[in-house]
């Protein structure tokens, strides 16, 4: 009999497992805990979850060994990464590998709501009841990025121009999981900003402030000022008019690698 | 001693010398005792002449004791042995030896065979068949002897003793036999001479051979030799010190500088290495940190959120949180240094940054008695360089010239200049394509250190992979098949195979097929397929002749530093300072050169100063 649970927590330190699963119990969810993968992917047997947090540096089945395994199992169940900043890359990477979000280690508890918020909507946009036409063709609950761009994620796009120079943006599942754009902080022309760091915060219309992780490193040459006045803007148009940066890239060709090809979806 | 380069040089001219100069004295001992013998012979001619001529009278009156008297005293002299006249039959009938007298001489006598061998007498003689050189026992001295054949004339058979008839045509035979005894001695002599000349001779040249091969070929391989032994062992910073301007000595300052570039070559890997390992280290740290903090974190910060009607309580809170998030930057920021983060570059002035950091340190080195000077070159281009790490390096080089300086005070020398250097062997090609924009870097075989540039080759019926060298106008190509330019050679791209030849047009060096390749935004490069051959264009590059480079010295008339101090100077947590110093400063200094595409060299000598030198590139 599989009972529905809301999140399993997978971290071979207790203290985490304990943290998460307080934090989350006091906003209502309910959590189980796994100090490793084998143990989480018994109890992925036994029961449904809408969302999973999983470190990637863990002792036997790591991160990335326990996604292969999920996709060879056929569970859809969304995985959100929580890893250092010592692995930022290795988190990149666990995005091209199917998971949909990272969250850097040391967290707050509001993070971690955003974070687990994001991700409960995710799954349940991606549920099939979502998809407008019932039984017949299957439509997306949300506007997948155009071909040519490539995403981190579900979170954030960079689409490479004519210059070298590449524009960068956030996705519109990353948008529909936030629920209501009130505000978007952004850094300022000539920052740096480096991939899987966070280039700006979203403020949402519950209060929750969501992290946007850049998907490319470089030097920021423009902001889309027009955000400031108008950050609905990103709402209605979040592949061309909504966009945050124009960067000067300075991995690019490294780190599209490390990067899903729209494309590639639509194929 | 027999292996030496030396000694075997030295054998060589002298076994040469040898051969030539016996050779020589040979023929010359030969030609002189010839002559000699010649002249002997005439000698002994021009004697019979004249003992004929003496005694034709005294034979015409038929006054035999005069005749026999005058032999006698002729035959006395020294260098004349013998001389004695013989009639027809054979009797000696004068003779300076009176005891030969009347007895008969055997016509196999060897003064006698030459003219009676044939059978019937001969009547007429050469001069050279006249004289004989004999040696009546082999251990005495060897005799010349001369016959003079004494023909009929009307003046001997007309006269009143009738002893002679007229149909004779020679009446008897007048020979004489001188000793070669002084003429051999001479000849032995000069031999002895032209001998002792000939040794003294190879003796001298084989010293003197000797001397200047040791001089010239001996102690240079010694040095070289001990230079190699040197750097196997590690010694990378021996240098060799006396340098002739001959082939070894170019030999010996082509060794220094392979040397030099290798000692910086390890330096720089050294380097990368060193920080790589710093790398993992501190990421390792940052993990096991990173835990913990998180629990600390989330229990806070979770607190922090369910205690909001109790300010008391609030306040204390939010001072952990705050200070564990300040932690959670630490621990990036240390991370960021591992990863040498991103520079934040943009056009500057390198004097600029100069001053600015002279500025800082100013007022630190007037105090400690150092005096500052300027030598700034006044054109120097903008560079594309992180404006606030420059600064950090210089005040960094600054502060450590000034410790090294130490209370008594001293110079420091701040220049700058700019520098043109040849691209061939200094740009690196980074990125490469082929025309449907696969890219050919291949970073699992590297050159040099550098990511090689692969091409997959077909030749003669093979296909291998060949791996280029990335720096722009260096051949240390590397090649898994061999390959022949005349059978077809083809370079295609490894992924999509299609290919990288150039149709129509061939190396202008040595005719061989070109393959190009492009470089995103920079153009095409193209190279010569036989491996060895050097031809390379790139009009991007070459259009550019020079690169420049913007290159900044700051010298110190400080204690510096040691030979075996000097490799280790830009490793982490390398310090001379004890507890002053935190090791990182050259470390950290190398990292930011380095992401700057620049290089930086240390020279020093104890006692003298220190120079470091730093070239970083006008266009990156």
């Amino acid at each position: 009999m599989r009972s529905e649970r809301d999140i399993l927590v997978i971290d071979d330190e207790q203290v985490i497992d304990q943290a998460v699963a307080k934090i989350c119990q006091n906003d209502g969810l309910s959590v189980d805990m796994a100090d490793n993968g084998r143990v989480a992917l018994e109890m992925l047997d036994r029961n449904r979850y809408h969302l999973i947090i999983c470190d990637i540096m863990m002792p036997d089945l790591d991160g990335f060994e326990f996604l292969v395994q999920m996709q060879k199992q056929m569970i859809a169940t969304p995985v959100i990464m929580a890893t250092g900043y010592s692995t930022v890359e290795n988190a990149v990477k666990s995005l091209y590998c199917g998971a949909i979000d990272f969250m850097p280690k040391p967290f707050t508890a509001d993070e971690l709501l955003s974070i687990v918020h994001r991700g409960l909507n995710y799954g349940r946009l991606m549920e099939p009841q979502h998809a407008a036409g019932g039984g017949q063709q299957r439509t997306l609950a949300y506007v997948p990025c155009p071909p040519k761009y490539y995403r981190l994620g579900y979170v954030s796009w960079v689409c490479v121009e004519q210059e070298g120079s590449v524009l960068v943006g956030m996705g519109d599942m990353f948008l529909k999981t936030v629920e209501g754009v009130k505000s978007i902080e952004l850094v300022s022309a000539d920052d740096e900003v480096v991939q899987g760091n966070c280039c700006a915060v979203v403020t949402a219309s519950d209060a929750l402030l969501h992290n946007v992780m850049c998907p490319i490193s470089g030097r920021v040459l423009e902001v889309n000022t027009a955000l400031a006045t108008d950050p609905s803007i990103v709402e209605k148009d979040p592949f061309f008019q909504g966009w945050l940066y124009r960067v000067v890239p300075s991995e690019l060709d490294y780190e599209l690698q490390q990067l899903v090809s729209c494309s590639s979806d639509r194929a | 001693m027999f292996k030496k380069i030396g000694f075997k040089l030295t054998i060589a001219v002298g076994v040469t010398a040898l051969v030539t100069i016996s050779v020589f004295a040979y023929f010359n001992i030969r030609s002189d005792s010839r002559s000699l013998l010649l002249e002997m012979e005439r000698h002994a001619n021009q004697l019979s002449e004249v003992v004929k001529s003496s005694t034709e009278y005294d034979m015409l009156l038929n006054q035999r004791d005069r005749i026999q008297e005058t032999v006698k005293r002729l035959g006395s002299r020294s260098t004349i042995q013998r001389v004695h006249v013989m009639n027809k039959a054979g009797e000696v009938i004068y003779s300076s030896d009176t005891a030969e007298i009347g007895k008969m001489v055997d016509k196999n006598a060897e003064s006698c065979y030459r003219c009676h061998s044939a059978g019937r007498p001969l009547e007429h003689l050469e001069m050279k068949e006249r004289t004989r050189v004999f040696q009546m026992h082999p251990d005495s001295a060897r005799i010349l002897g001369i016959i003079n054949p004494i023909y009929n004339s009307p003046s001997c058979y007309d006269a009143d003793c009738h002893v002679h008839a007229k149909d004779q045509i020679v009446l008897g035979v007048l020979d004489v036999t001188m000793s070669l005894g002084d003429a051999d001695k001479d000849i032995r002599h000069g031999q002895i001479e032209i001998v002792i000349f000939a040794i003294s001779a190879i003796l001298a040249l084989s010293v003197i051979i000797g001397f200047f091969v040791t001089r010239w070929v001996d102690t240079p391989v010694k040095e070289l030799l001990m230079a190699t032994q040197h750097v196997a062992g590690g010694d990378l910073n021996y240098t060799i010190k006396e340098k002739g301007d001959d082939e070894l000595g170019m030999l010996a300052r082509s060794f220094n500088n392979m040397t030099q570039k290798l000692s910086d070559a390890r330096m720089q890997l050294f380097q990368s290495d060193k920080l790589a390992s710093l790398g993992r280290l501190a990421a390792g740290v940052a993990h096991e940190i990173n835990n913990p903090l998180t629990g600390v974190l989330t229990y806070s910060s979770f607190l922090l959120k369910r205690t909001q009607n109790q300010p008391e309580i609030q306040e204390d809170l939010k001072v952990i949180v705050r200070e564990t998030i300040r932690s959670r930057e630490i621990v990036k920021s240390l991370l960021d240094f591992a990863r040498q983060s991103v520079p934040k570059k943009s056009e500057a002035d390198i004097n600029e940054i100069a001053n600015r950091a002279l500025a800082v340190v100013e007022n630190q080195l007037s105090l400690h008695h150092v005096k500052l000077v300027k030598e700034f070159a006044r054109d120097v281009p903008k560079v594309t360089v992180d404006a606030n790490q420059m600064q950090q390096v210089f005040i960094n080089l600054m502060v450590n010239a000034s410790d090294a300086i130490g209370p008594e005070g001293g110079t420091i020398t701040l220049s700058s200049s700019l520098l043109s250097l040849s691209p061939i062997g200094i740009t690196q090609i980074k990125k490469a394509q082929c025309p449907k924009r696969h890219s050919l870097m291949y970073p699992d075989v590297r050159i040099d250190g550098k990511p090689s540039i692969r091409v997959k080759a077909k030749s003669n019926g093979n296909e291998g992979y060949v791996y280029l060298d990335p720096m722009y106008g260096m051949v240390g190509h590397q090649q898994g098949i061999s390959l022949d330019v005349h059978k077809g050679i083809q370079f295609v791209c490894p992924e999509c195979a299609s290919s990288l030849m150039v149709e129509h047009k061939a190396c202008p060096d040595c005719g061989s097929p070109i393959y190009a390749f492009e470089v995103p935004s920079k153009g095409m490069v193209e190279g010569c397929t036989r491996m060895d051959c050097k031809w390379h264009s790139w009009e991007e590059v070459d259009a550019s002749v020079h690169k420049e480079f913007v290159e900044l010295k700051i010298r110190d008339t400080g204690c510096g530093i040691s030979k075996e101090d000097l490799p280790k100077i830009f490793e982490p947590f390398y310090s001379t300072k004890g507890q002053k110093g935190n090791g990182l400063g050259l470390a950290v200094i190398w990292g930011i050169i380095d992401n700057h595409n620049g290089t930086i060299r240390v020279e020093s000598h104890v006692g003298s100063g220190t120079t470091f030198t730093i070239r970083i590139p006008v266009k990156p």
